[in-house]
């Protein structure tokens, strides 16, 4: 351990050969990304809540959205699984497109695209029963499961979402007995458990203490290998730390009503929002100096 | 306690502790406290006042002749007479009610909070369903006679069970809609997230999640309705309740509940030579009521425990 700490210090300003590749990869936008978003506006009856959202998501990779409060992130994000569908002002422009799917097309079954797209939600949200019930839930609406299918698809489900050793021997107890951080992976747990193909996740840990918050970003790079995952996020650091590119959004006050509307400033590799963005808004939001 | 310029800030122990210590008497504290304590008393004597004349009222009817008053018909005398036509008709009006005016006012409910759109027409609905909750009783009367006893004549039978079932039904409708919309507004939006966040459709959603954590506001909704529709008798005289003999007890024919044996054995002179007479009679119809109301709260409460347990996830 201590050989290798001092042999990694040497290198330190050089990136080493696995990171560079990663980013390489990660700088290449997949041939077909999962999420290819164009113009996006959202309108709350007459305010215009962001607009003129453009970005393409890739396959197995963390992209964080983050700007300061009201800059519309949250609200991208529940475009991207038709959660707006809840709510009835809400009126969505523009072209959302997963797997070259509009899924604003009348033909689209809204709850088998939320099946697919998960979401795990600012505060931990587990159904108040048993521990078991929550991750089974899912599942058993799909149906077509045997009972000894579904005690794996627990079993793995709470193993992927790093949650397993602590809940095995109880699993018949109320999930609302768990702390925060426990109950946020189960909520992670929850969603795995209908094996979707993305992950959406907004500001999963800010009722979360740092530990708890340390395990849900362990966990996020581990299971981002079978999933893509994006994550709406107050903290910069946590964007810096756990996303491949970020998409940074900010306010613009409308001249005319005063009201402020979302736009997305800039979205790139997260290397790059973080040291040399391209636009001022985006430096000085990541500096500190706004928001 | 004034406040004090900075310059002549500074805190002793002896000025905290006479700060902070609360005074003996201070008037308007008192004043308020047994103006409280009035109100409250004022409220439990009356409540005593009635129960104690009730049932003192009751008992020589009661012991006169026991079981019987449950069982027997109702006779012209006030010492012999039973309530069995009355308890009947009241049991069958409450089933009744709960069976139509609970699918409905829950569905009602359930459509309102969960699947209409949330406009001036929404919004106009619930305002009326509002307002209907306070039309008097009497004149849901009118419209149970019109309706249920003249239209609906070929399913009512005319003044009987049912349709009287059915007027109290539409009467407490308002309530059940109101109490249970306020149940279901009252789940939290997170809930409601969860299920939707790994592809729960709107119906499992509202099965599953919404209507299990409503349902402790829901019972205690339906129990508020249920007790107020045993306790009707307006509705009743307009539809054509019977005050006098009824020998056969049947849902489609003529019937009465406790309600109209109370108001009817009300109004009737006593004998006043000390035997038992018919405000005897009514007391003890009114104790058996209160008994059928209370016992129909404990089955609600019971059951509200149960649902309540279920929300913590036990």
């Amino acid at each position: 351990m201590s050989n290798e700490t001092a042999g990694n210090l040497s290198v330190t300003a050089v990136p080493l050969i696995s990171e560079v590749k990663e980013r390489q990869m990660a700088n290449e936008m997949s041939e077909s990304p999962v999420f290819a978003v164009k113009d996006l506006s959202v309108k709350y009856g007459e305010f215009r809540a962001v607009r003129d959202v453009t970005l393409d998501i890739g396959e197995h990779q963390i992209t964080a959205f983050i700007g300061p409060s009201g800059c519309g992130k949250t609200t991208v994000l529940r475009c991207l699984n038709r959660m707006n569908d809840f709510i009835d002002s809400a009126k969505v422009e523009g072209l959302v497109e997963y797997h070259g799917v509009d899924l604003y097309n009348s033909e689209v079954n809204p709850n088998e695209v939320r099946r697919r797209i998960g979401m795990v939600f600012q505060k931990p949200n587990p159904f108040p029963k048993s521990i078991f019930d929550n991750v089974a839930y899912g599942p058993r609406l799909v149906g077509g499961i045997s009972k000894s299918d579904l005690n794996d698809l627990v079993e793995q489900s709470l193993r992927r979402a790093a949650l397993w050793d602590e809940v095995k021997d109880r699993l018949k107890a109320s999930a609302l007995g768990l702390s925060g951080g426990q109950q946020q992976r189960l909520c992670i747990a929850r969603c795995i458990a209908v094996q979707p193909d993305v992950i959406l996740m907004d500001e999963p840990c800010s009722a979360l203490d740092p530990i708890a918050t340390a395990r849900i970003e362990d966990l996020m790079q581990e299971i981002k290998k079978d999933y893509t995952i994006i994550i709406v996020t107050h903290n910069m650091q946590q964007a810096a730390r756990v996303s491949d590119r970020t998409a940074f959004f900010t306010t613009e006050v409308n001249t005319e009503s005063d009201r402020r509307t979302g736009v997305m400033v800039e979205f790139d590799l997260t290397q790059k929002i973080f040291s040399v963005p391209s636009d001022e808004r985006t430096e000085s939001y990541v500096t500190g100096r706004f928001g | 306690m004034a406040i004090v310029t900075e310059s002549q800030r500074s805190v002793t122990r002896s000025e905290v502790h006479q700060a902070i210590t609360r005074q003996k008497r201070h008037i308007p504290t008192i004043a308020l406290g047994v103006a409280l304590l009035v109100a409250v008393s004022f409220t439990l004597l009356t409540l005593f006042a009635l129960l104690a004349r009730i049932i003192t009222q009751a008992i020589p009817a009661l012991t006169e002749k026991g079981s019987g008053f449950l069982t027997d018909t109702i006779g012209s005398e006030a010492g012999k007479v039973g309530i069995w036509p009355g308890l009947f008709g009241s049991f069958g009006i409450g089933l009744g009610v709960l069976v139509i005016a609970v699918p409905l006012g829950v569905g009602a409910a359930i459509y309102l909070e969960e699947y209409a759109k949330q406009n001036a027409l929404t919004r106009f609905v619930i305002v009326n369903i509002r307002n209907l909750a306070g039309v008097p009783a009497v004149i849901y009367g009118v419209l149970g006679l019109i309706i249920f006893v003249g239209w609906l004549k070929p399913v009512t039978n005319g003044g009987s069970v049912i349709a009287a079932a059915l007027t109290l039904a539409i009467l407490v409708l308002p309530v059940v809609i109101i109490t249970s919309m306020e149940a279901i507004r009252a789940v939290p939006l997170g809930l409601r997230d969860a299920g939707y966040g790994i592809g729960a459709s709107r119906w499992e959603v509202t099965r599953d999640h919404v209507i299990p954590y409503a349902m402790p506001g829901i019972l205690t909704g339906t129990v508020l309705a249920l007790a107020r529709a045993l306790g009707e008798a307006a509705p009743l005289i307009m539809i054509g309740a019977i005050t006098g003999l009824l020998p056969e007890t049947s849902l489609s024919g003529k019937f009465t509940a406790i309600p109209m044996l109370i108001y009817s054995w009300s109004g009737r002179p006593d004998s006043g030579d000390g035997s038992v007479g018919w405000s005897n009679a009514a007391a003890a119809a009114g104790l058996v009521l209160l008994v059928l109301v209370l016992a129909f709260n404990v089955v609600g409460i019971l059951l509200r425990n149960h649902f309540e347990a279920k929300r913590v996830g036990s």
